[in-house]
């Protein structure tokens, strides 16, 4: 198993909000709008630098929606910023109407994205956000490991023409991924090239994935990692030719069983080619309030739980 | 840009008799338009004639008079006024008017809510329809829809005005209020919304279904520069209020005009009622309404 070093962690909210800076210097048509949450998205610094490009909305998620899709008129490249919670599922017609089926250009960025959310509780702690916006046609959905990527990630949406979701969160996760990285939305980054099973992670579980293929390579299991930040569209020949290698899979992401990444997976392997899978999700539940670490833990989202799935899917082979 | 016989006529006209005669030329569009709507609905048995009908006099105003509009469409829109409809149920009245104005055929008219078409039931800009730039039809959505628009006017200093027409009943959604505080706090002052006040909604009138009280008080409360115009089926009114309130713009606030209408005006047995919100007229009742409205520019 390869190692993954890290010298610091950061949360992936900031480096959207350092991604956020950088792309509206490169490209003047960049606006932000936020819904009374600056300090949360970390969009401080790109409103200290354009503060006429800088749209404050109060707590009005609605009317930011249809505002950033308005805005594309005349052509700005809107990126709206707020919790995943209020990001979805509180605005989805908004979405759906006004930015997915009118094919409009806005960047929906979305924080505090799950569990790890903590002690807020399951009001906020949105385990559903990936599968509605996986559902809208025409939508990307990207979900980043880390700061690097997840500043990458939005500085790679503001050069794609069309409806964006990037979902990111506010705990510190070691930052493994290189910081000069050519973000390629829709292309799965190899991790770890293994022979018995494939561990496809998303968002902070991919760090649990690296951690649970140190584990099993103690334990005599040789584990392929695949980080998959792009859920939406999925890289489909990436998963395909690492399933037809080892013949097993275990997904794992910070969501719910249903709409996540290990549907998307289970779909494409039901249709394409049959092979036996364990998905560590949240199943079927909502969050509690609590320290991210021990929530994790209690719902299942941990290396701990990737090794036990693996296996699991390893005896079904 | 579209240079219309009327406008010309307009422009070259010194004395009162010319401006009476763009205002029966408007008059004549309005007929055919009304022809349109109702042919439109007949033809699917499907539709919404009410609201269409009543709000034909202010499209036609916008589109032949008011606005500084290009038919060789553009999503941009940039240096050009632009409109939003937000209650998208009323289709028929915005593709008519559309159409008449070039930006299509008039032919595909006929196409209306029929499989493979540009012209959906609600508008929409998936299918690439020229003079769409938004969909519409689940309500509420129009007024930040159009104030997002006209802040990027502000931004890239296009001095243009952005129209949007709202549905009284859509009021009931509480969106449009969030719009509301927005666009007042942030002077959003190139922003004209008409709100169609006709009273009526599919339940019934407005005051049964959920009673809005004063229109005219919630939207000076919210920081609306508010234009009540009682006669919103008079053209030469219309043109009026249009008028006064393109001159209002630019002073700090948004602008509402509160456009009294009549739900299926200028066909009589649709008016006065909610009954013809969202029904189709039968044969008998087709042939009726094109005998009250002259063809005037030709049927599609």
């Amino acid at each position: 198993m390869k190692k993954y070093t890290y010298t610091e962690t950061k949360d992936t909210r900031s480096g959207f909000g350092a991604g956020l800076v950088e792309a509206a210097r490169k490209n003047s048509e960049v606006v932000g709008l936020c819904a009374d949450l600056t300090g949360s998205l970390k969009m401080n610094a790109f409103e200290d630098e354009f503060p006429e490009r800088f749209f404050q909305v109060g707590i009005s998620e609605a009317n930011m929606m249809s505002m950033a899709a308005g805005m594309t008129i005349g052509g700005k490249i809107p990126f709206t910023g707020t919790f995943a919670n209020f990001s979805t599922s509180r605005v989805y017609d908004q979405i759906r109407q006004s930015i997915a089926y009118s094919d409009k250009n806005v960047k929906i960025c979305a924080s505090h994205a799950g569990l790890t959310l903590g002690e807020d509780g399951a009001t906020h702690q949105v385990l559903e956000d990936l599968g509605m916006m996986k559902m809208l046609p025409g939508m990307v959905v990207i979900n980043p490991c880390d700061y690097n990527q997840t500043k990458a990630a939005t500085m790679a949406i503001a050069e794609y023409l069309g409806p964006v979701y990037l979902r990111f969160g506010r705990p510190k996760m070691p930052v493994f991924t290189p910081a000069d990285q050519d973000f390629k939305i829709g292309e799965a980054v190899m991790l770890n090239e293994g022979a018995d099973v494939s561990i496809i992670a998303t968002g902070h579980l991919v760090w649990e994935a690296i951690e649970a293929g140190h584990i099993l390579a103690e334990m005599g299991i040789d584990a392929e990692v695949i980080n998959i930040h792009t859920i939406k569209p999925l890289d489909v020949e990436a998963i395909l030719k690492s399933v037809e290698k080892t013949g097993c899979v275990v997904t794992a992401e910070e969501h719910q069983m249903n709409g996540g990444l290990g549907d998307s997976v289970a779909q494409l392997l039901a249709l394409k080619n049959p092979t036996p899978l364990e998905m560590v999700a949240v199943n079927d539940s909502f969050g509690e309030s609590g320290v991210p670490a021990l929530l994790m833990e209690k719902y299942g989202l941990t290396r701990t739980d990737i090794v036990k799935s693996v296996e699991a899917v390893i005896k079904r082979k | 840009m579209i240079i219309h016989p009327q406008l010309i006529s307009i422009f070259a006209s010194k004395i009162f008799k010319n401006i009476m005669a763009n205002i029966q030329e408007l008059q004549q569009t309005v007929s055919q338009v009304r022809r349109d709507i109702v042919r439109m609905v007949h033809a699917n048995n499907s539709g919404h004639p009410g609201g269409s009908l009543g709000c034909t006099e202010y499209l036609v105003a916008l589109y032949f008079e008011t606005m500084k509009h290009d038919n060789n469409f553009k999503m941009d829109g940039k240096g050009e006024d632009l409109f939003f409809l937000s209650n998208g149920h009323i289709s028929p009245v915005f593709y008519s008017v559309l159409a008449r104005s070039g930006y299509f055929d008039v032919a595909e008219l006929a196409t209306f809510r029929k499989i493979d078409s540009r012209l959906q039931g609600h508008p929409t800009t998936h299918e690439g329809l020229p003079g769409v730039r938004m969909a519409s039809g689940s309500l509420g959505q129009g007024m930040s829809v159009a104030i997002g628009a006209a802040q990027t006017k502000k931004l890239n200093g296009d001095d243009r005005i952005v129209y949007s027409l709202h549905g009284d009943g859509e009021l009931q959604e509480g969106q449009n209020w969030e719009a509301a505080m927005y666009a007042s706090a942030n002077k959003v002052d190139n922003l004209i919304c008409a709100i169609d006040l006709n009273g009526q909604q599919i339940d019934g009138s407005t005051e049964e279904v959920l009673d809005m009280g004063s229109l005219e008080a919630k939207f000076t409360a919210f920081g609306f520069d508010v234009i009540t115009e009682k006669q919103g089926n008079n053209m030469e009114k219309v043109l009026e209020v249009l008028a006064e309130a393109k001159s209002r713009t630019g002073n700090g606030k948004p602008i509402c005009i509160l456009l009294h209408t009549e739900m299926g005006n200028g066909v009589d047995y649709m008016m006065g009622s909610h009954k013809w919100h969202g029904v189709a007229p039968n044969d008998d009742e087709l042939a009726n309404a094109l005998a009250q409205n002259e063809e005037t520019l030709g049927d599609y």
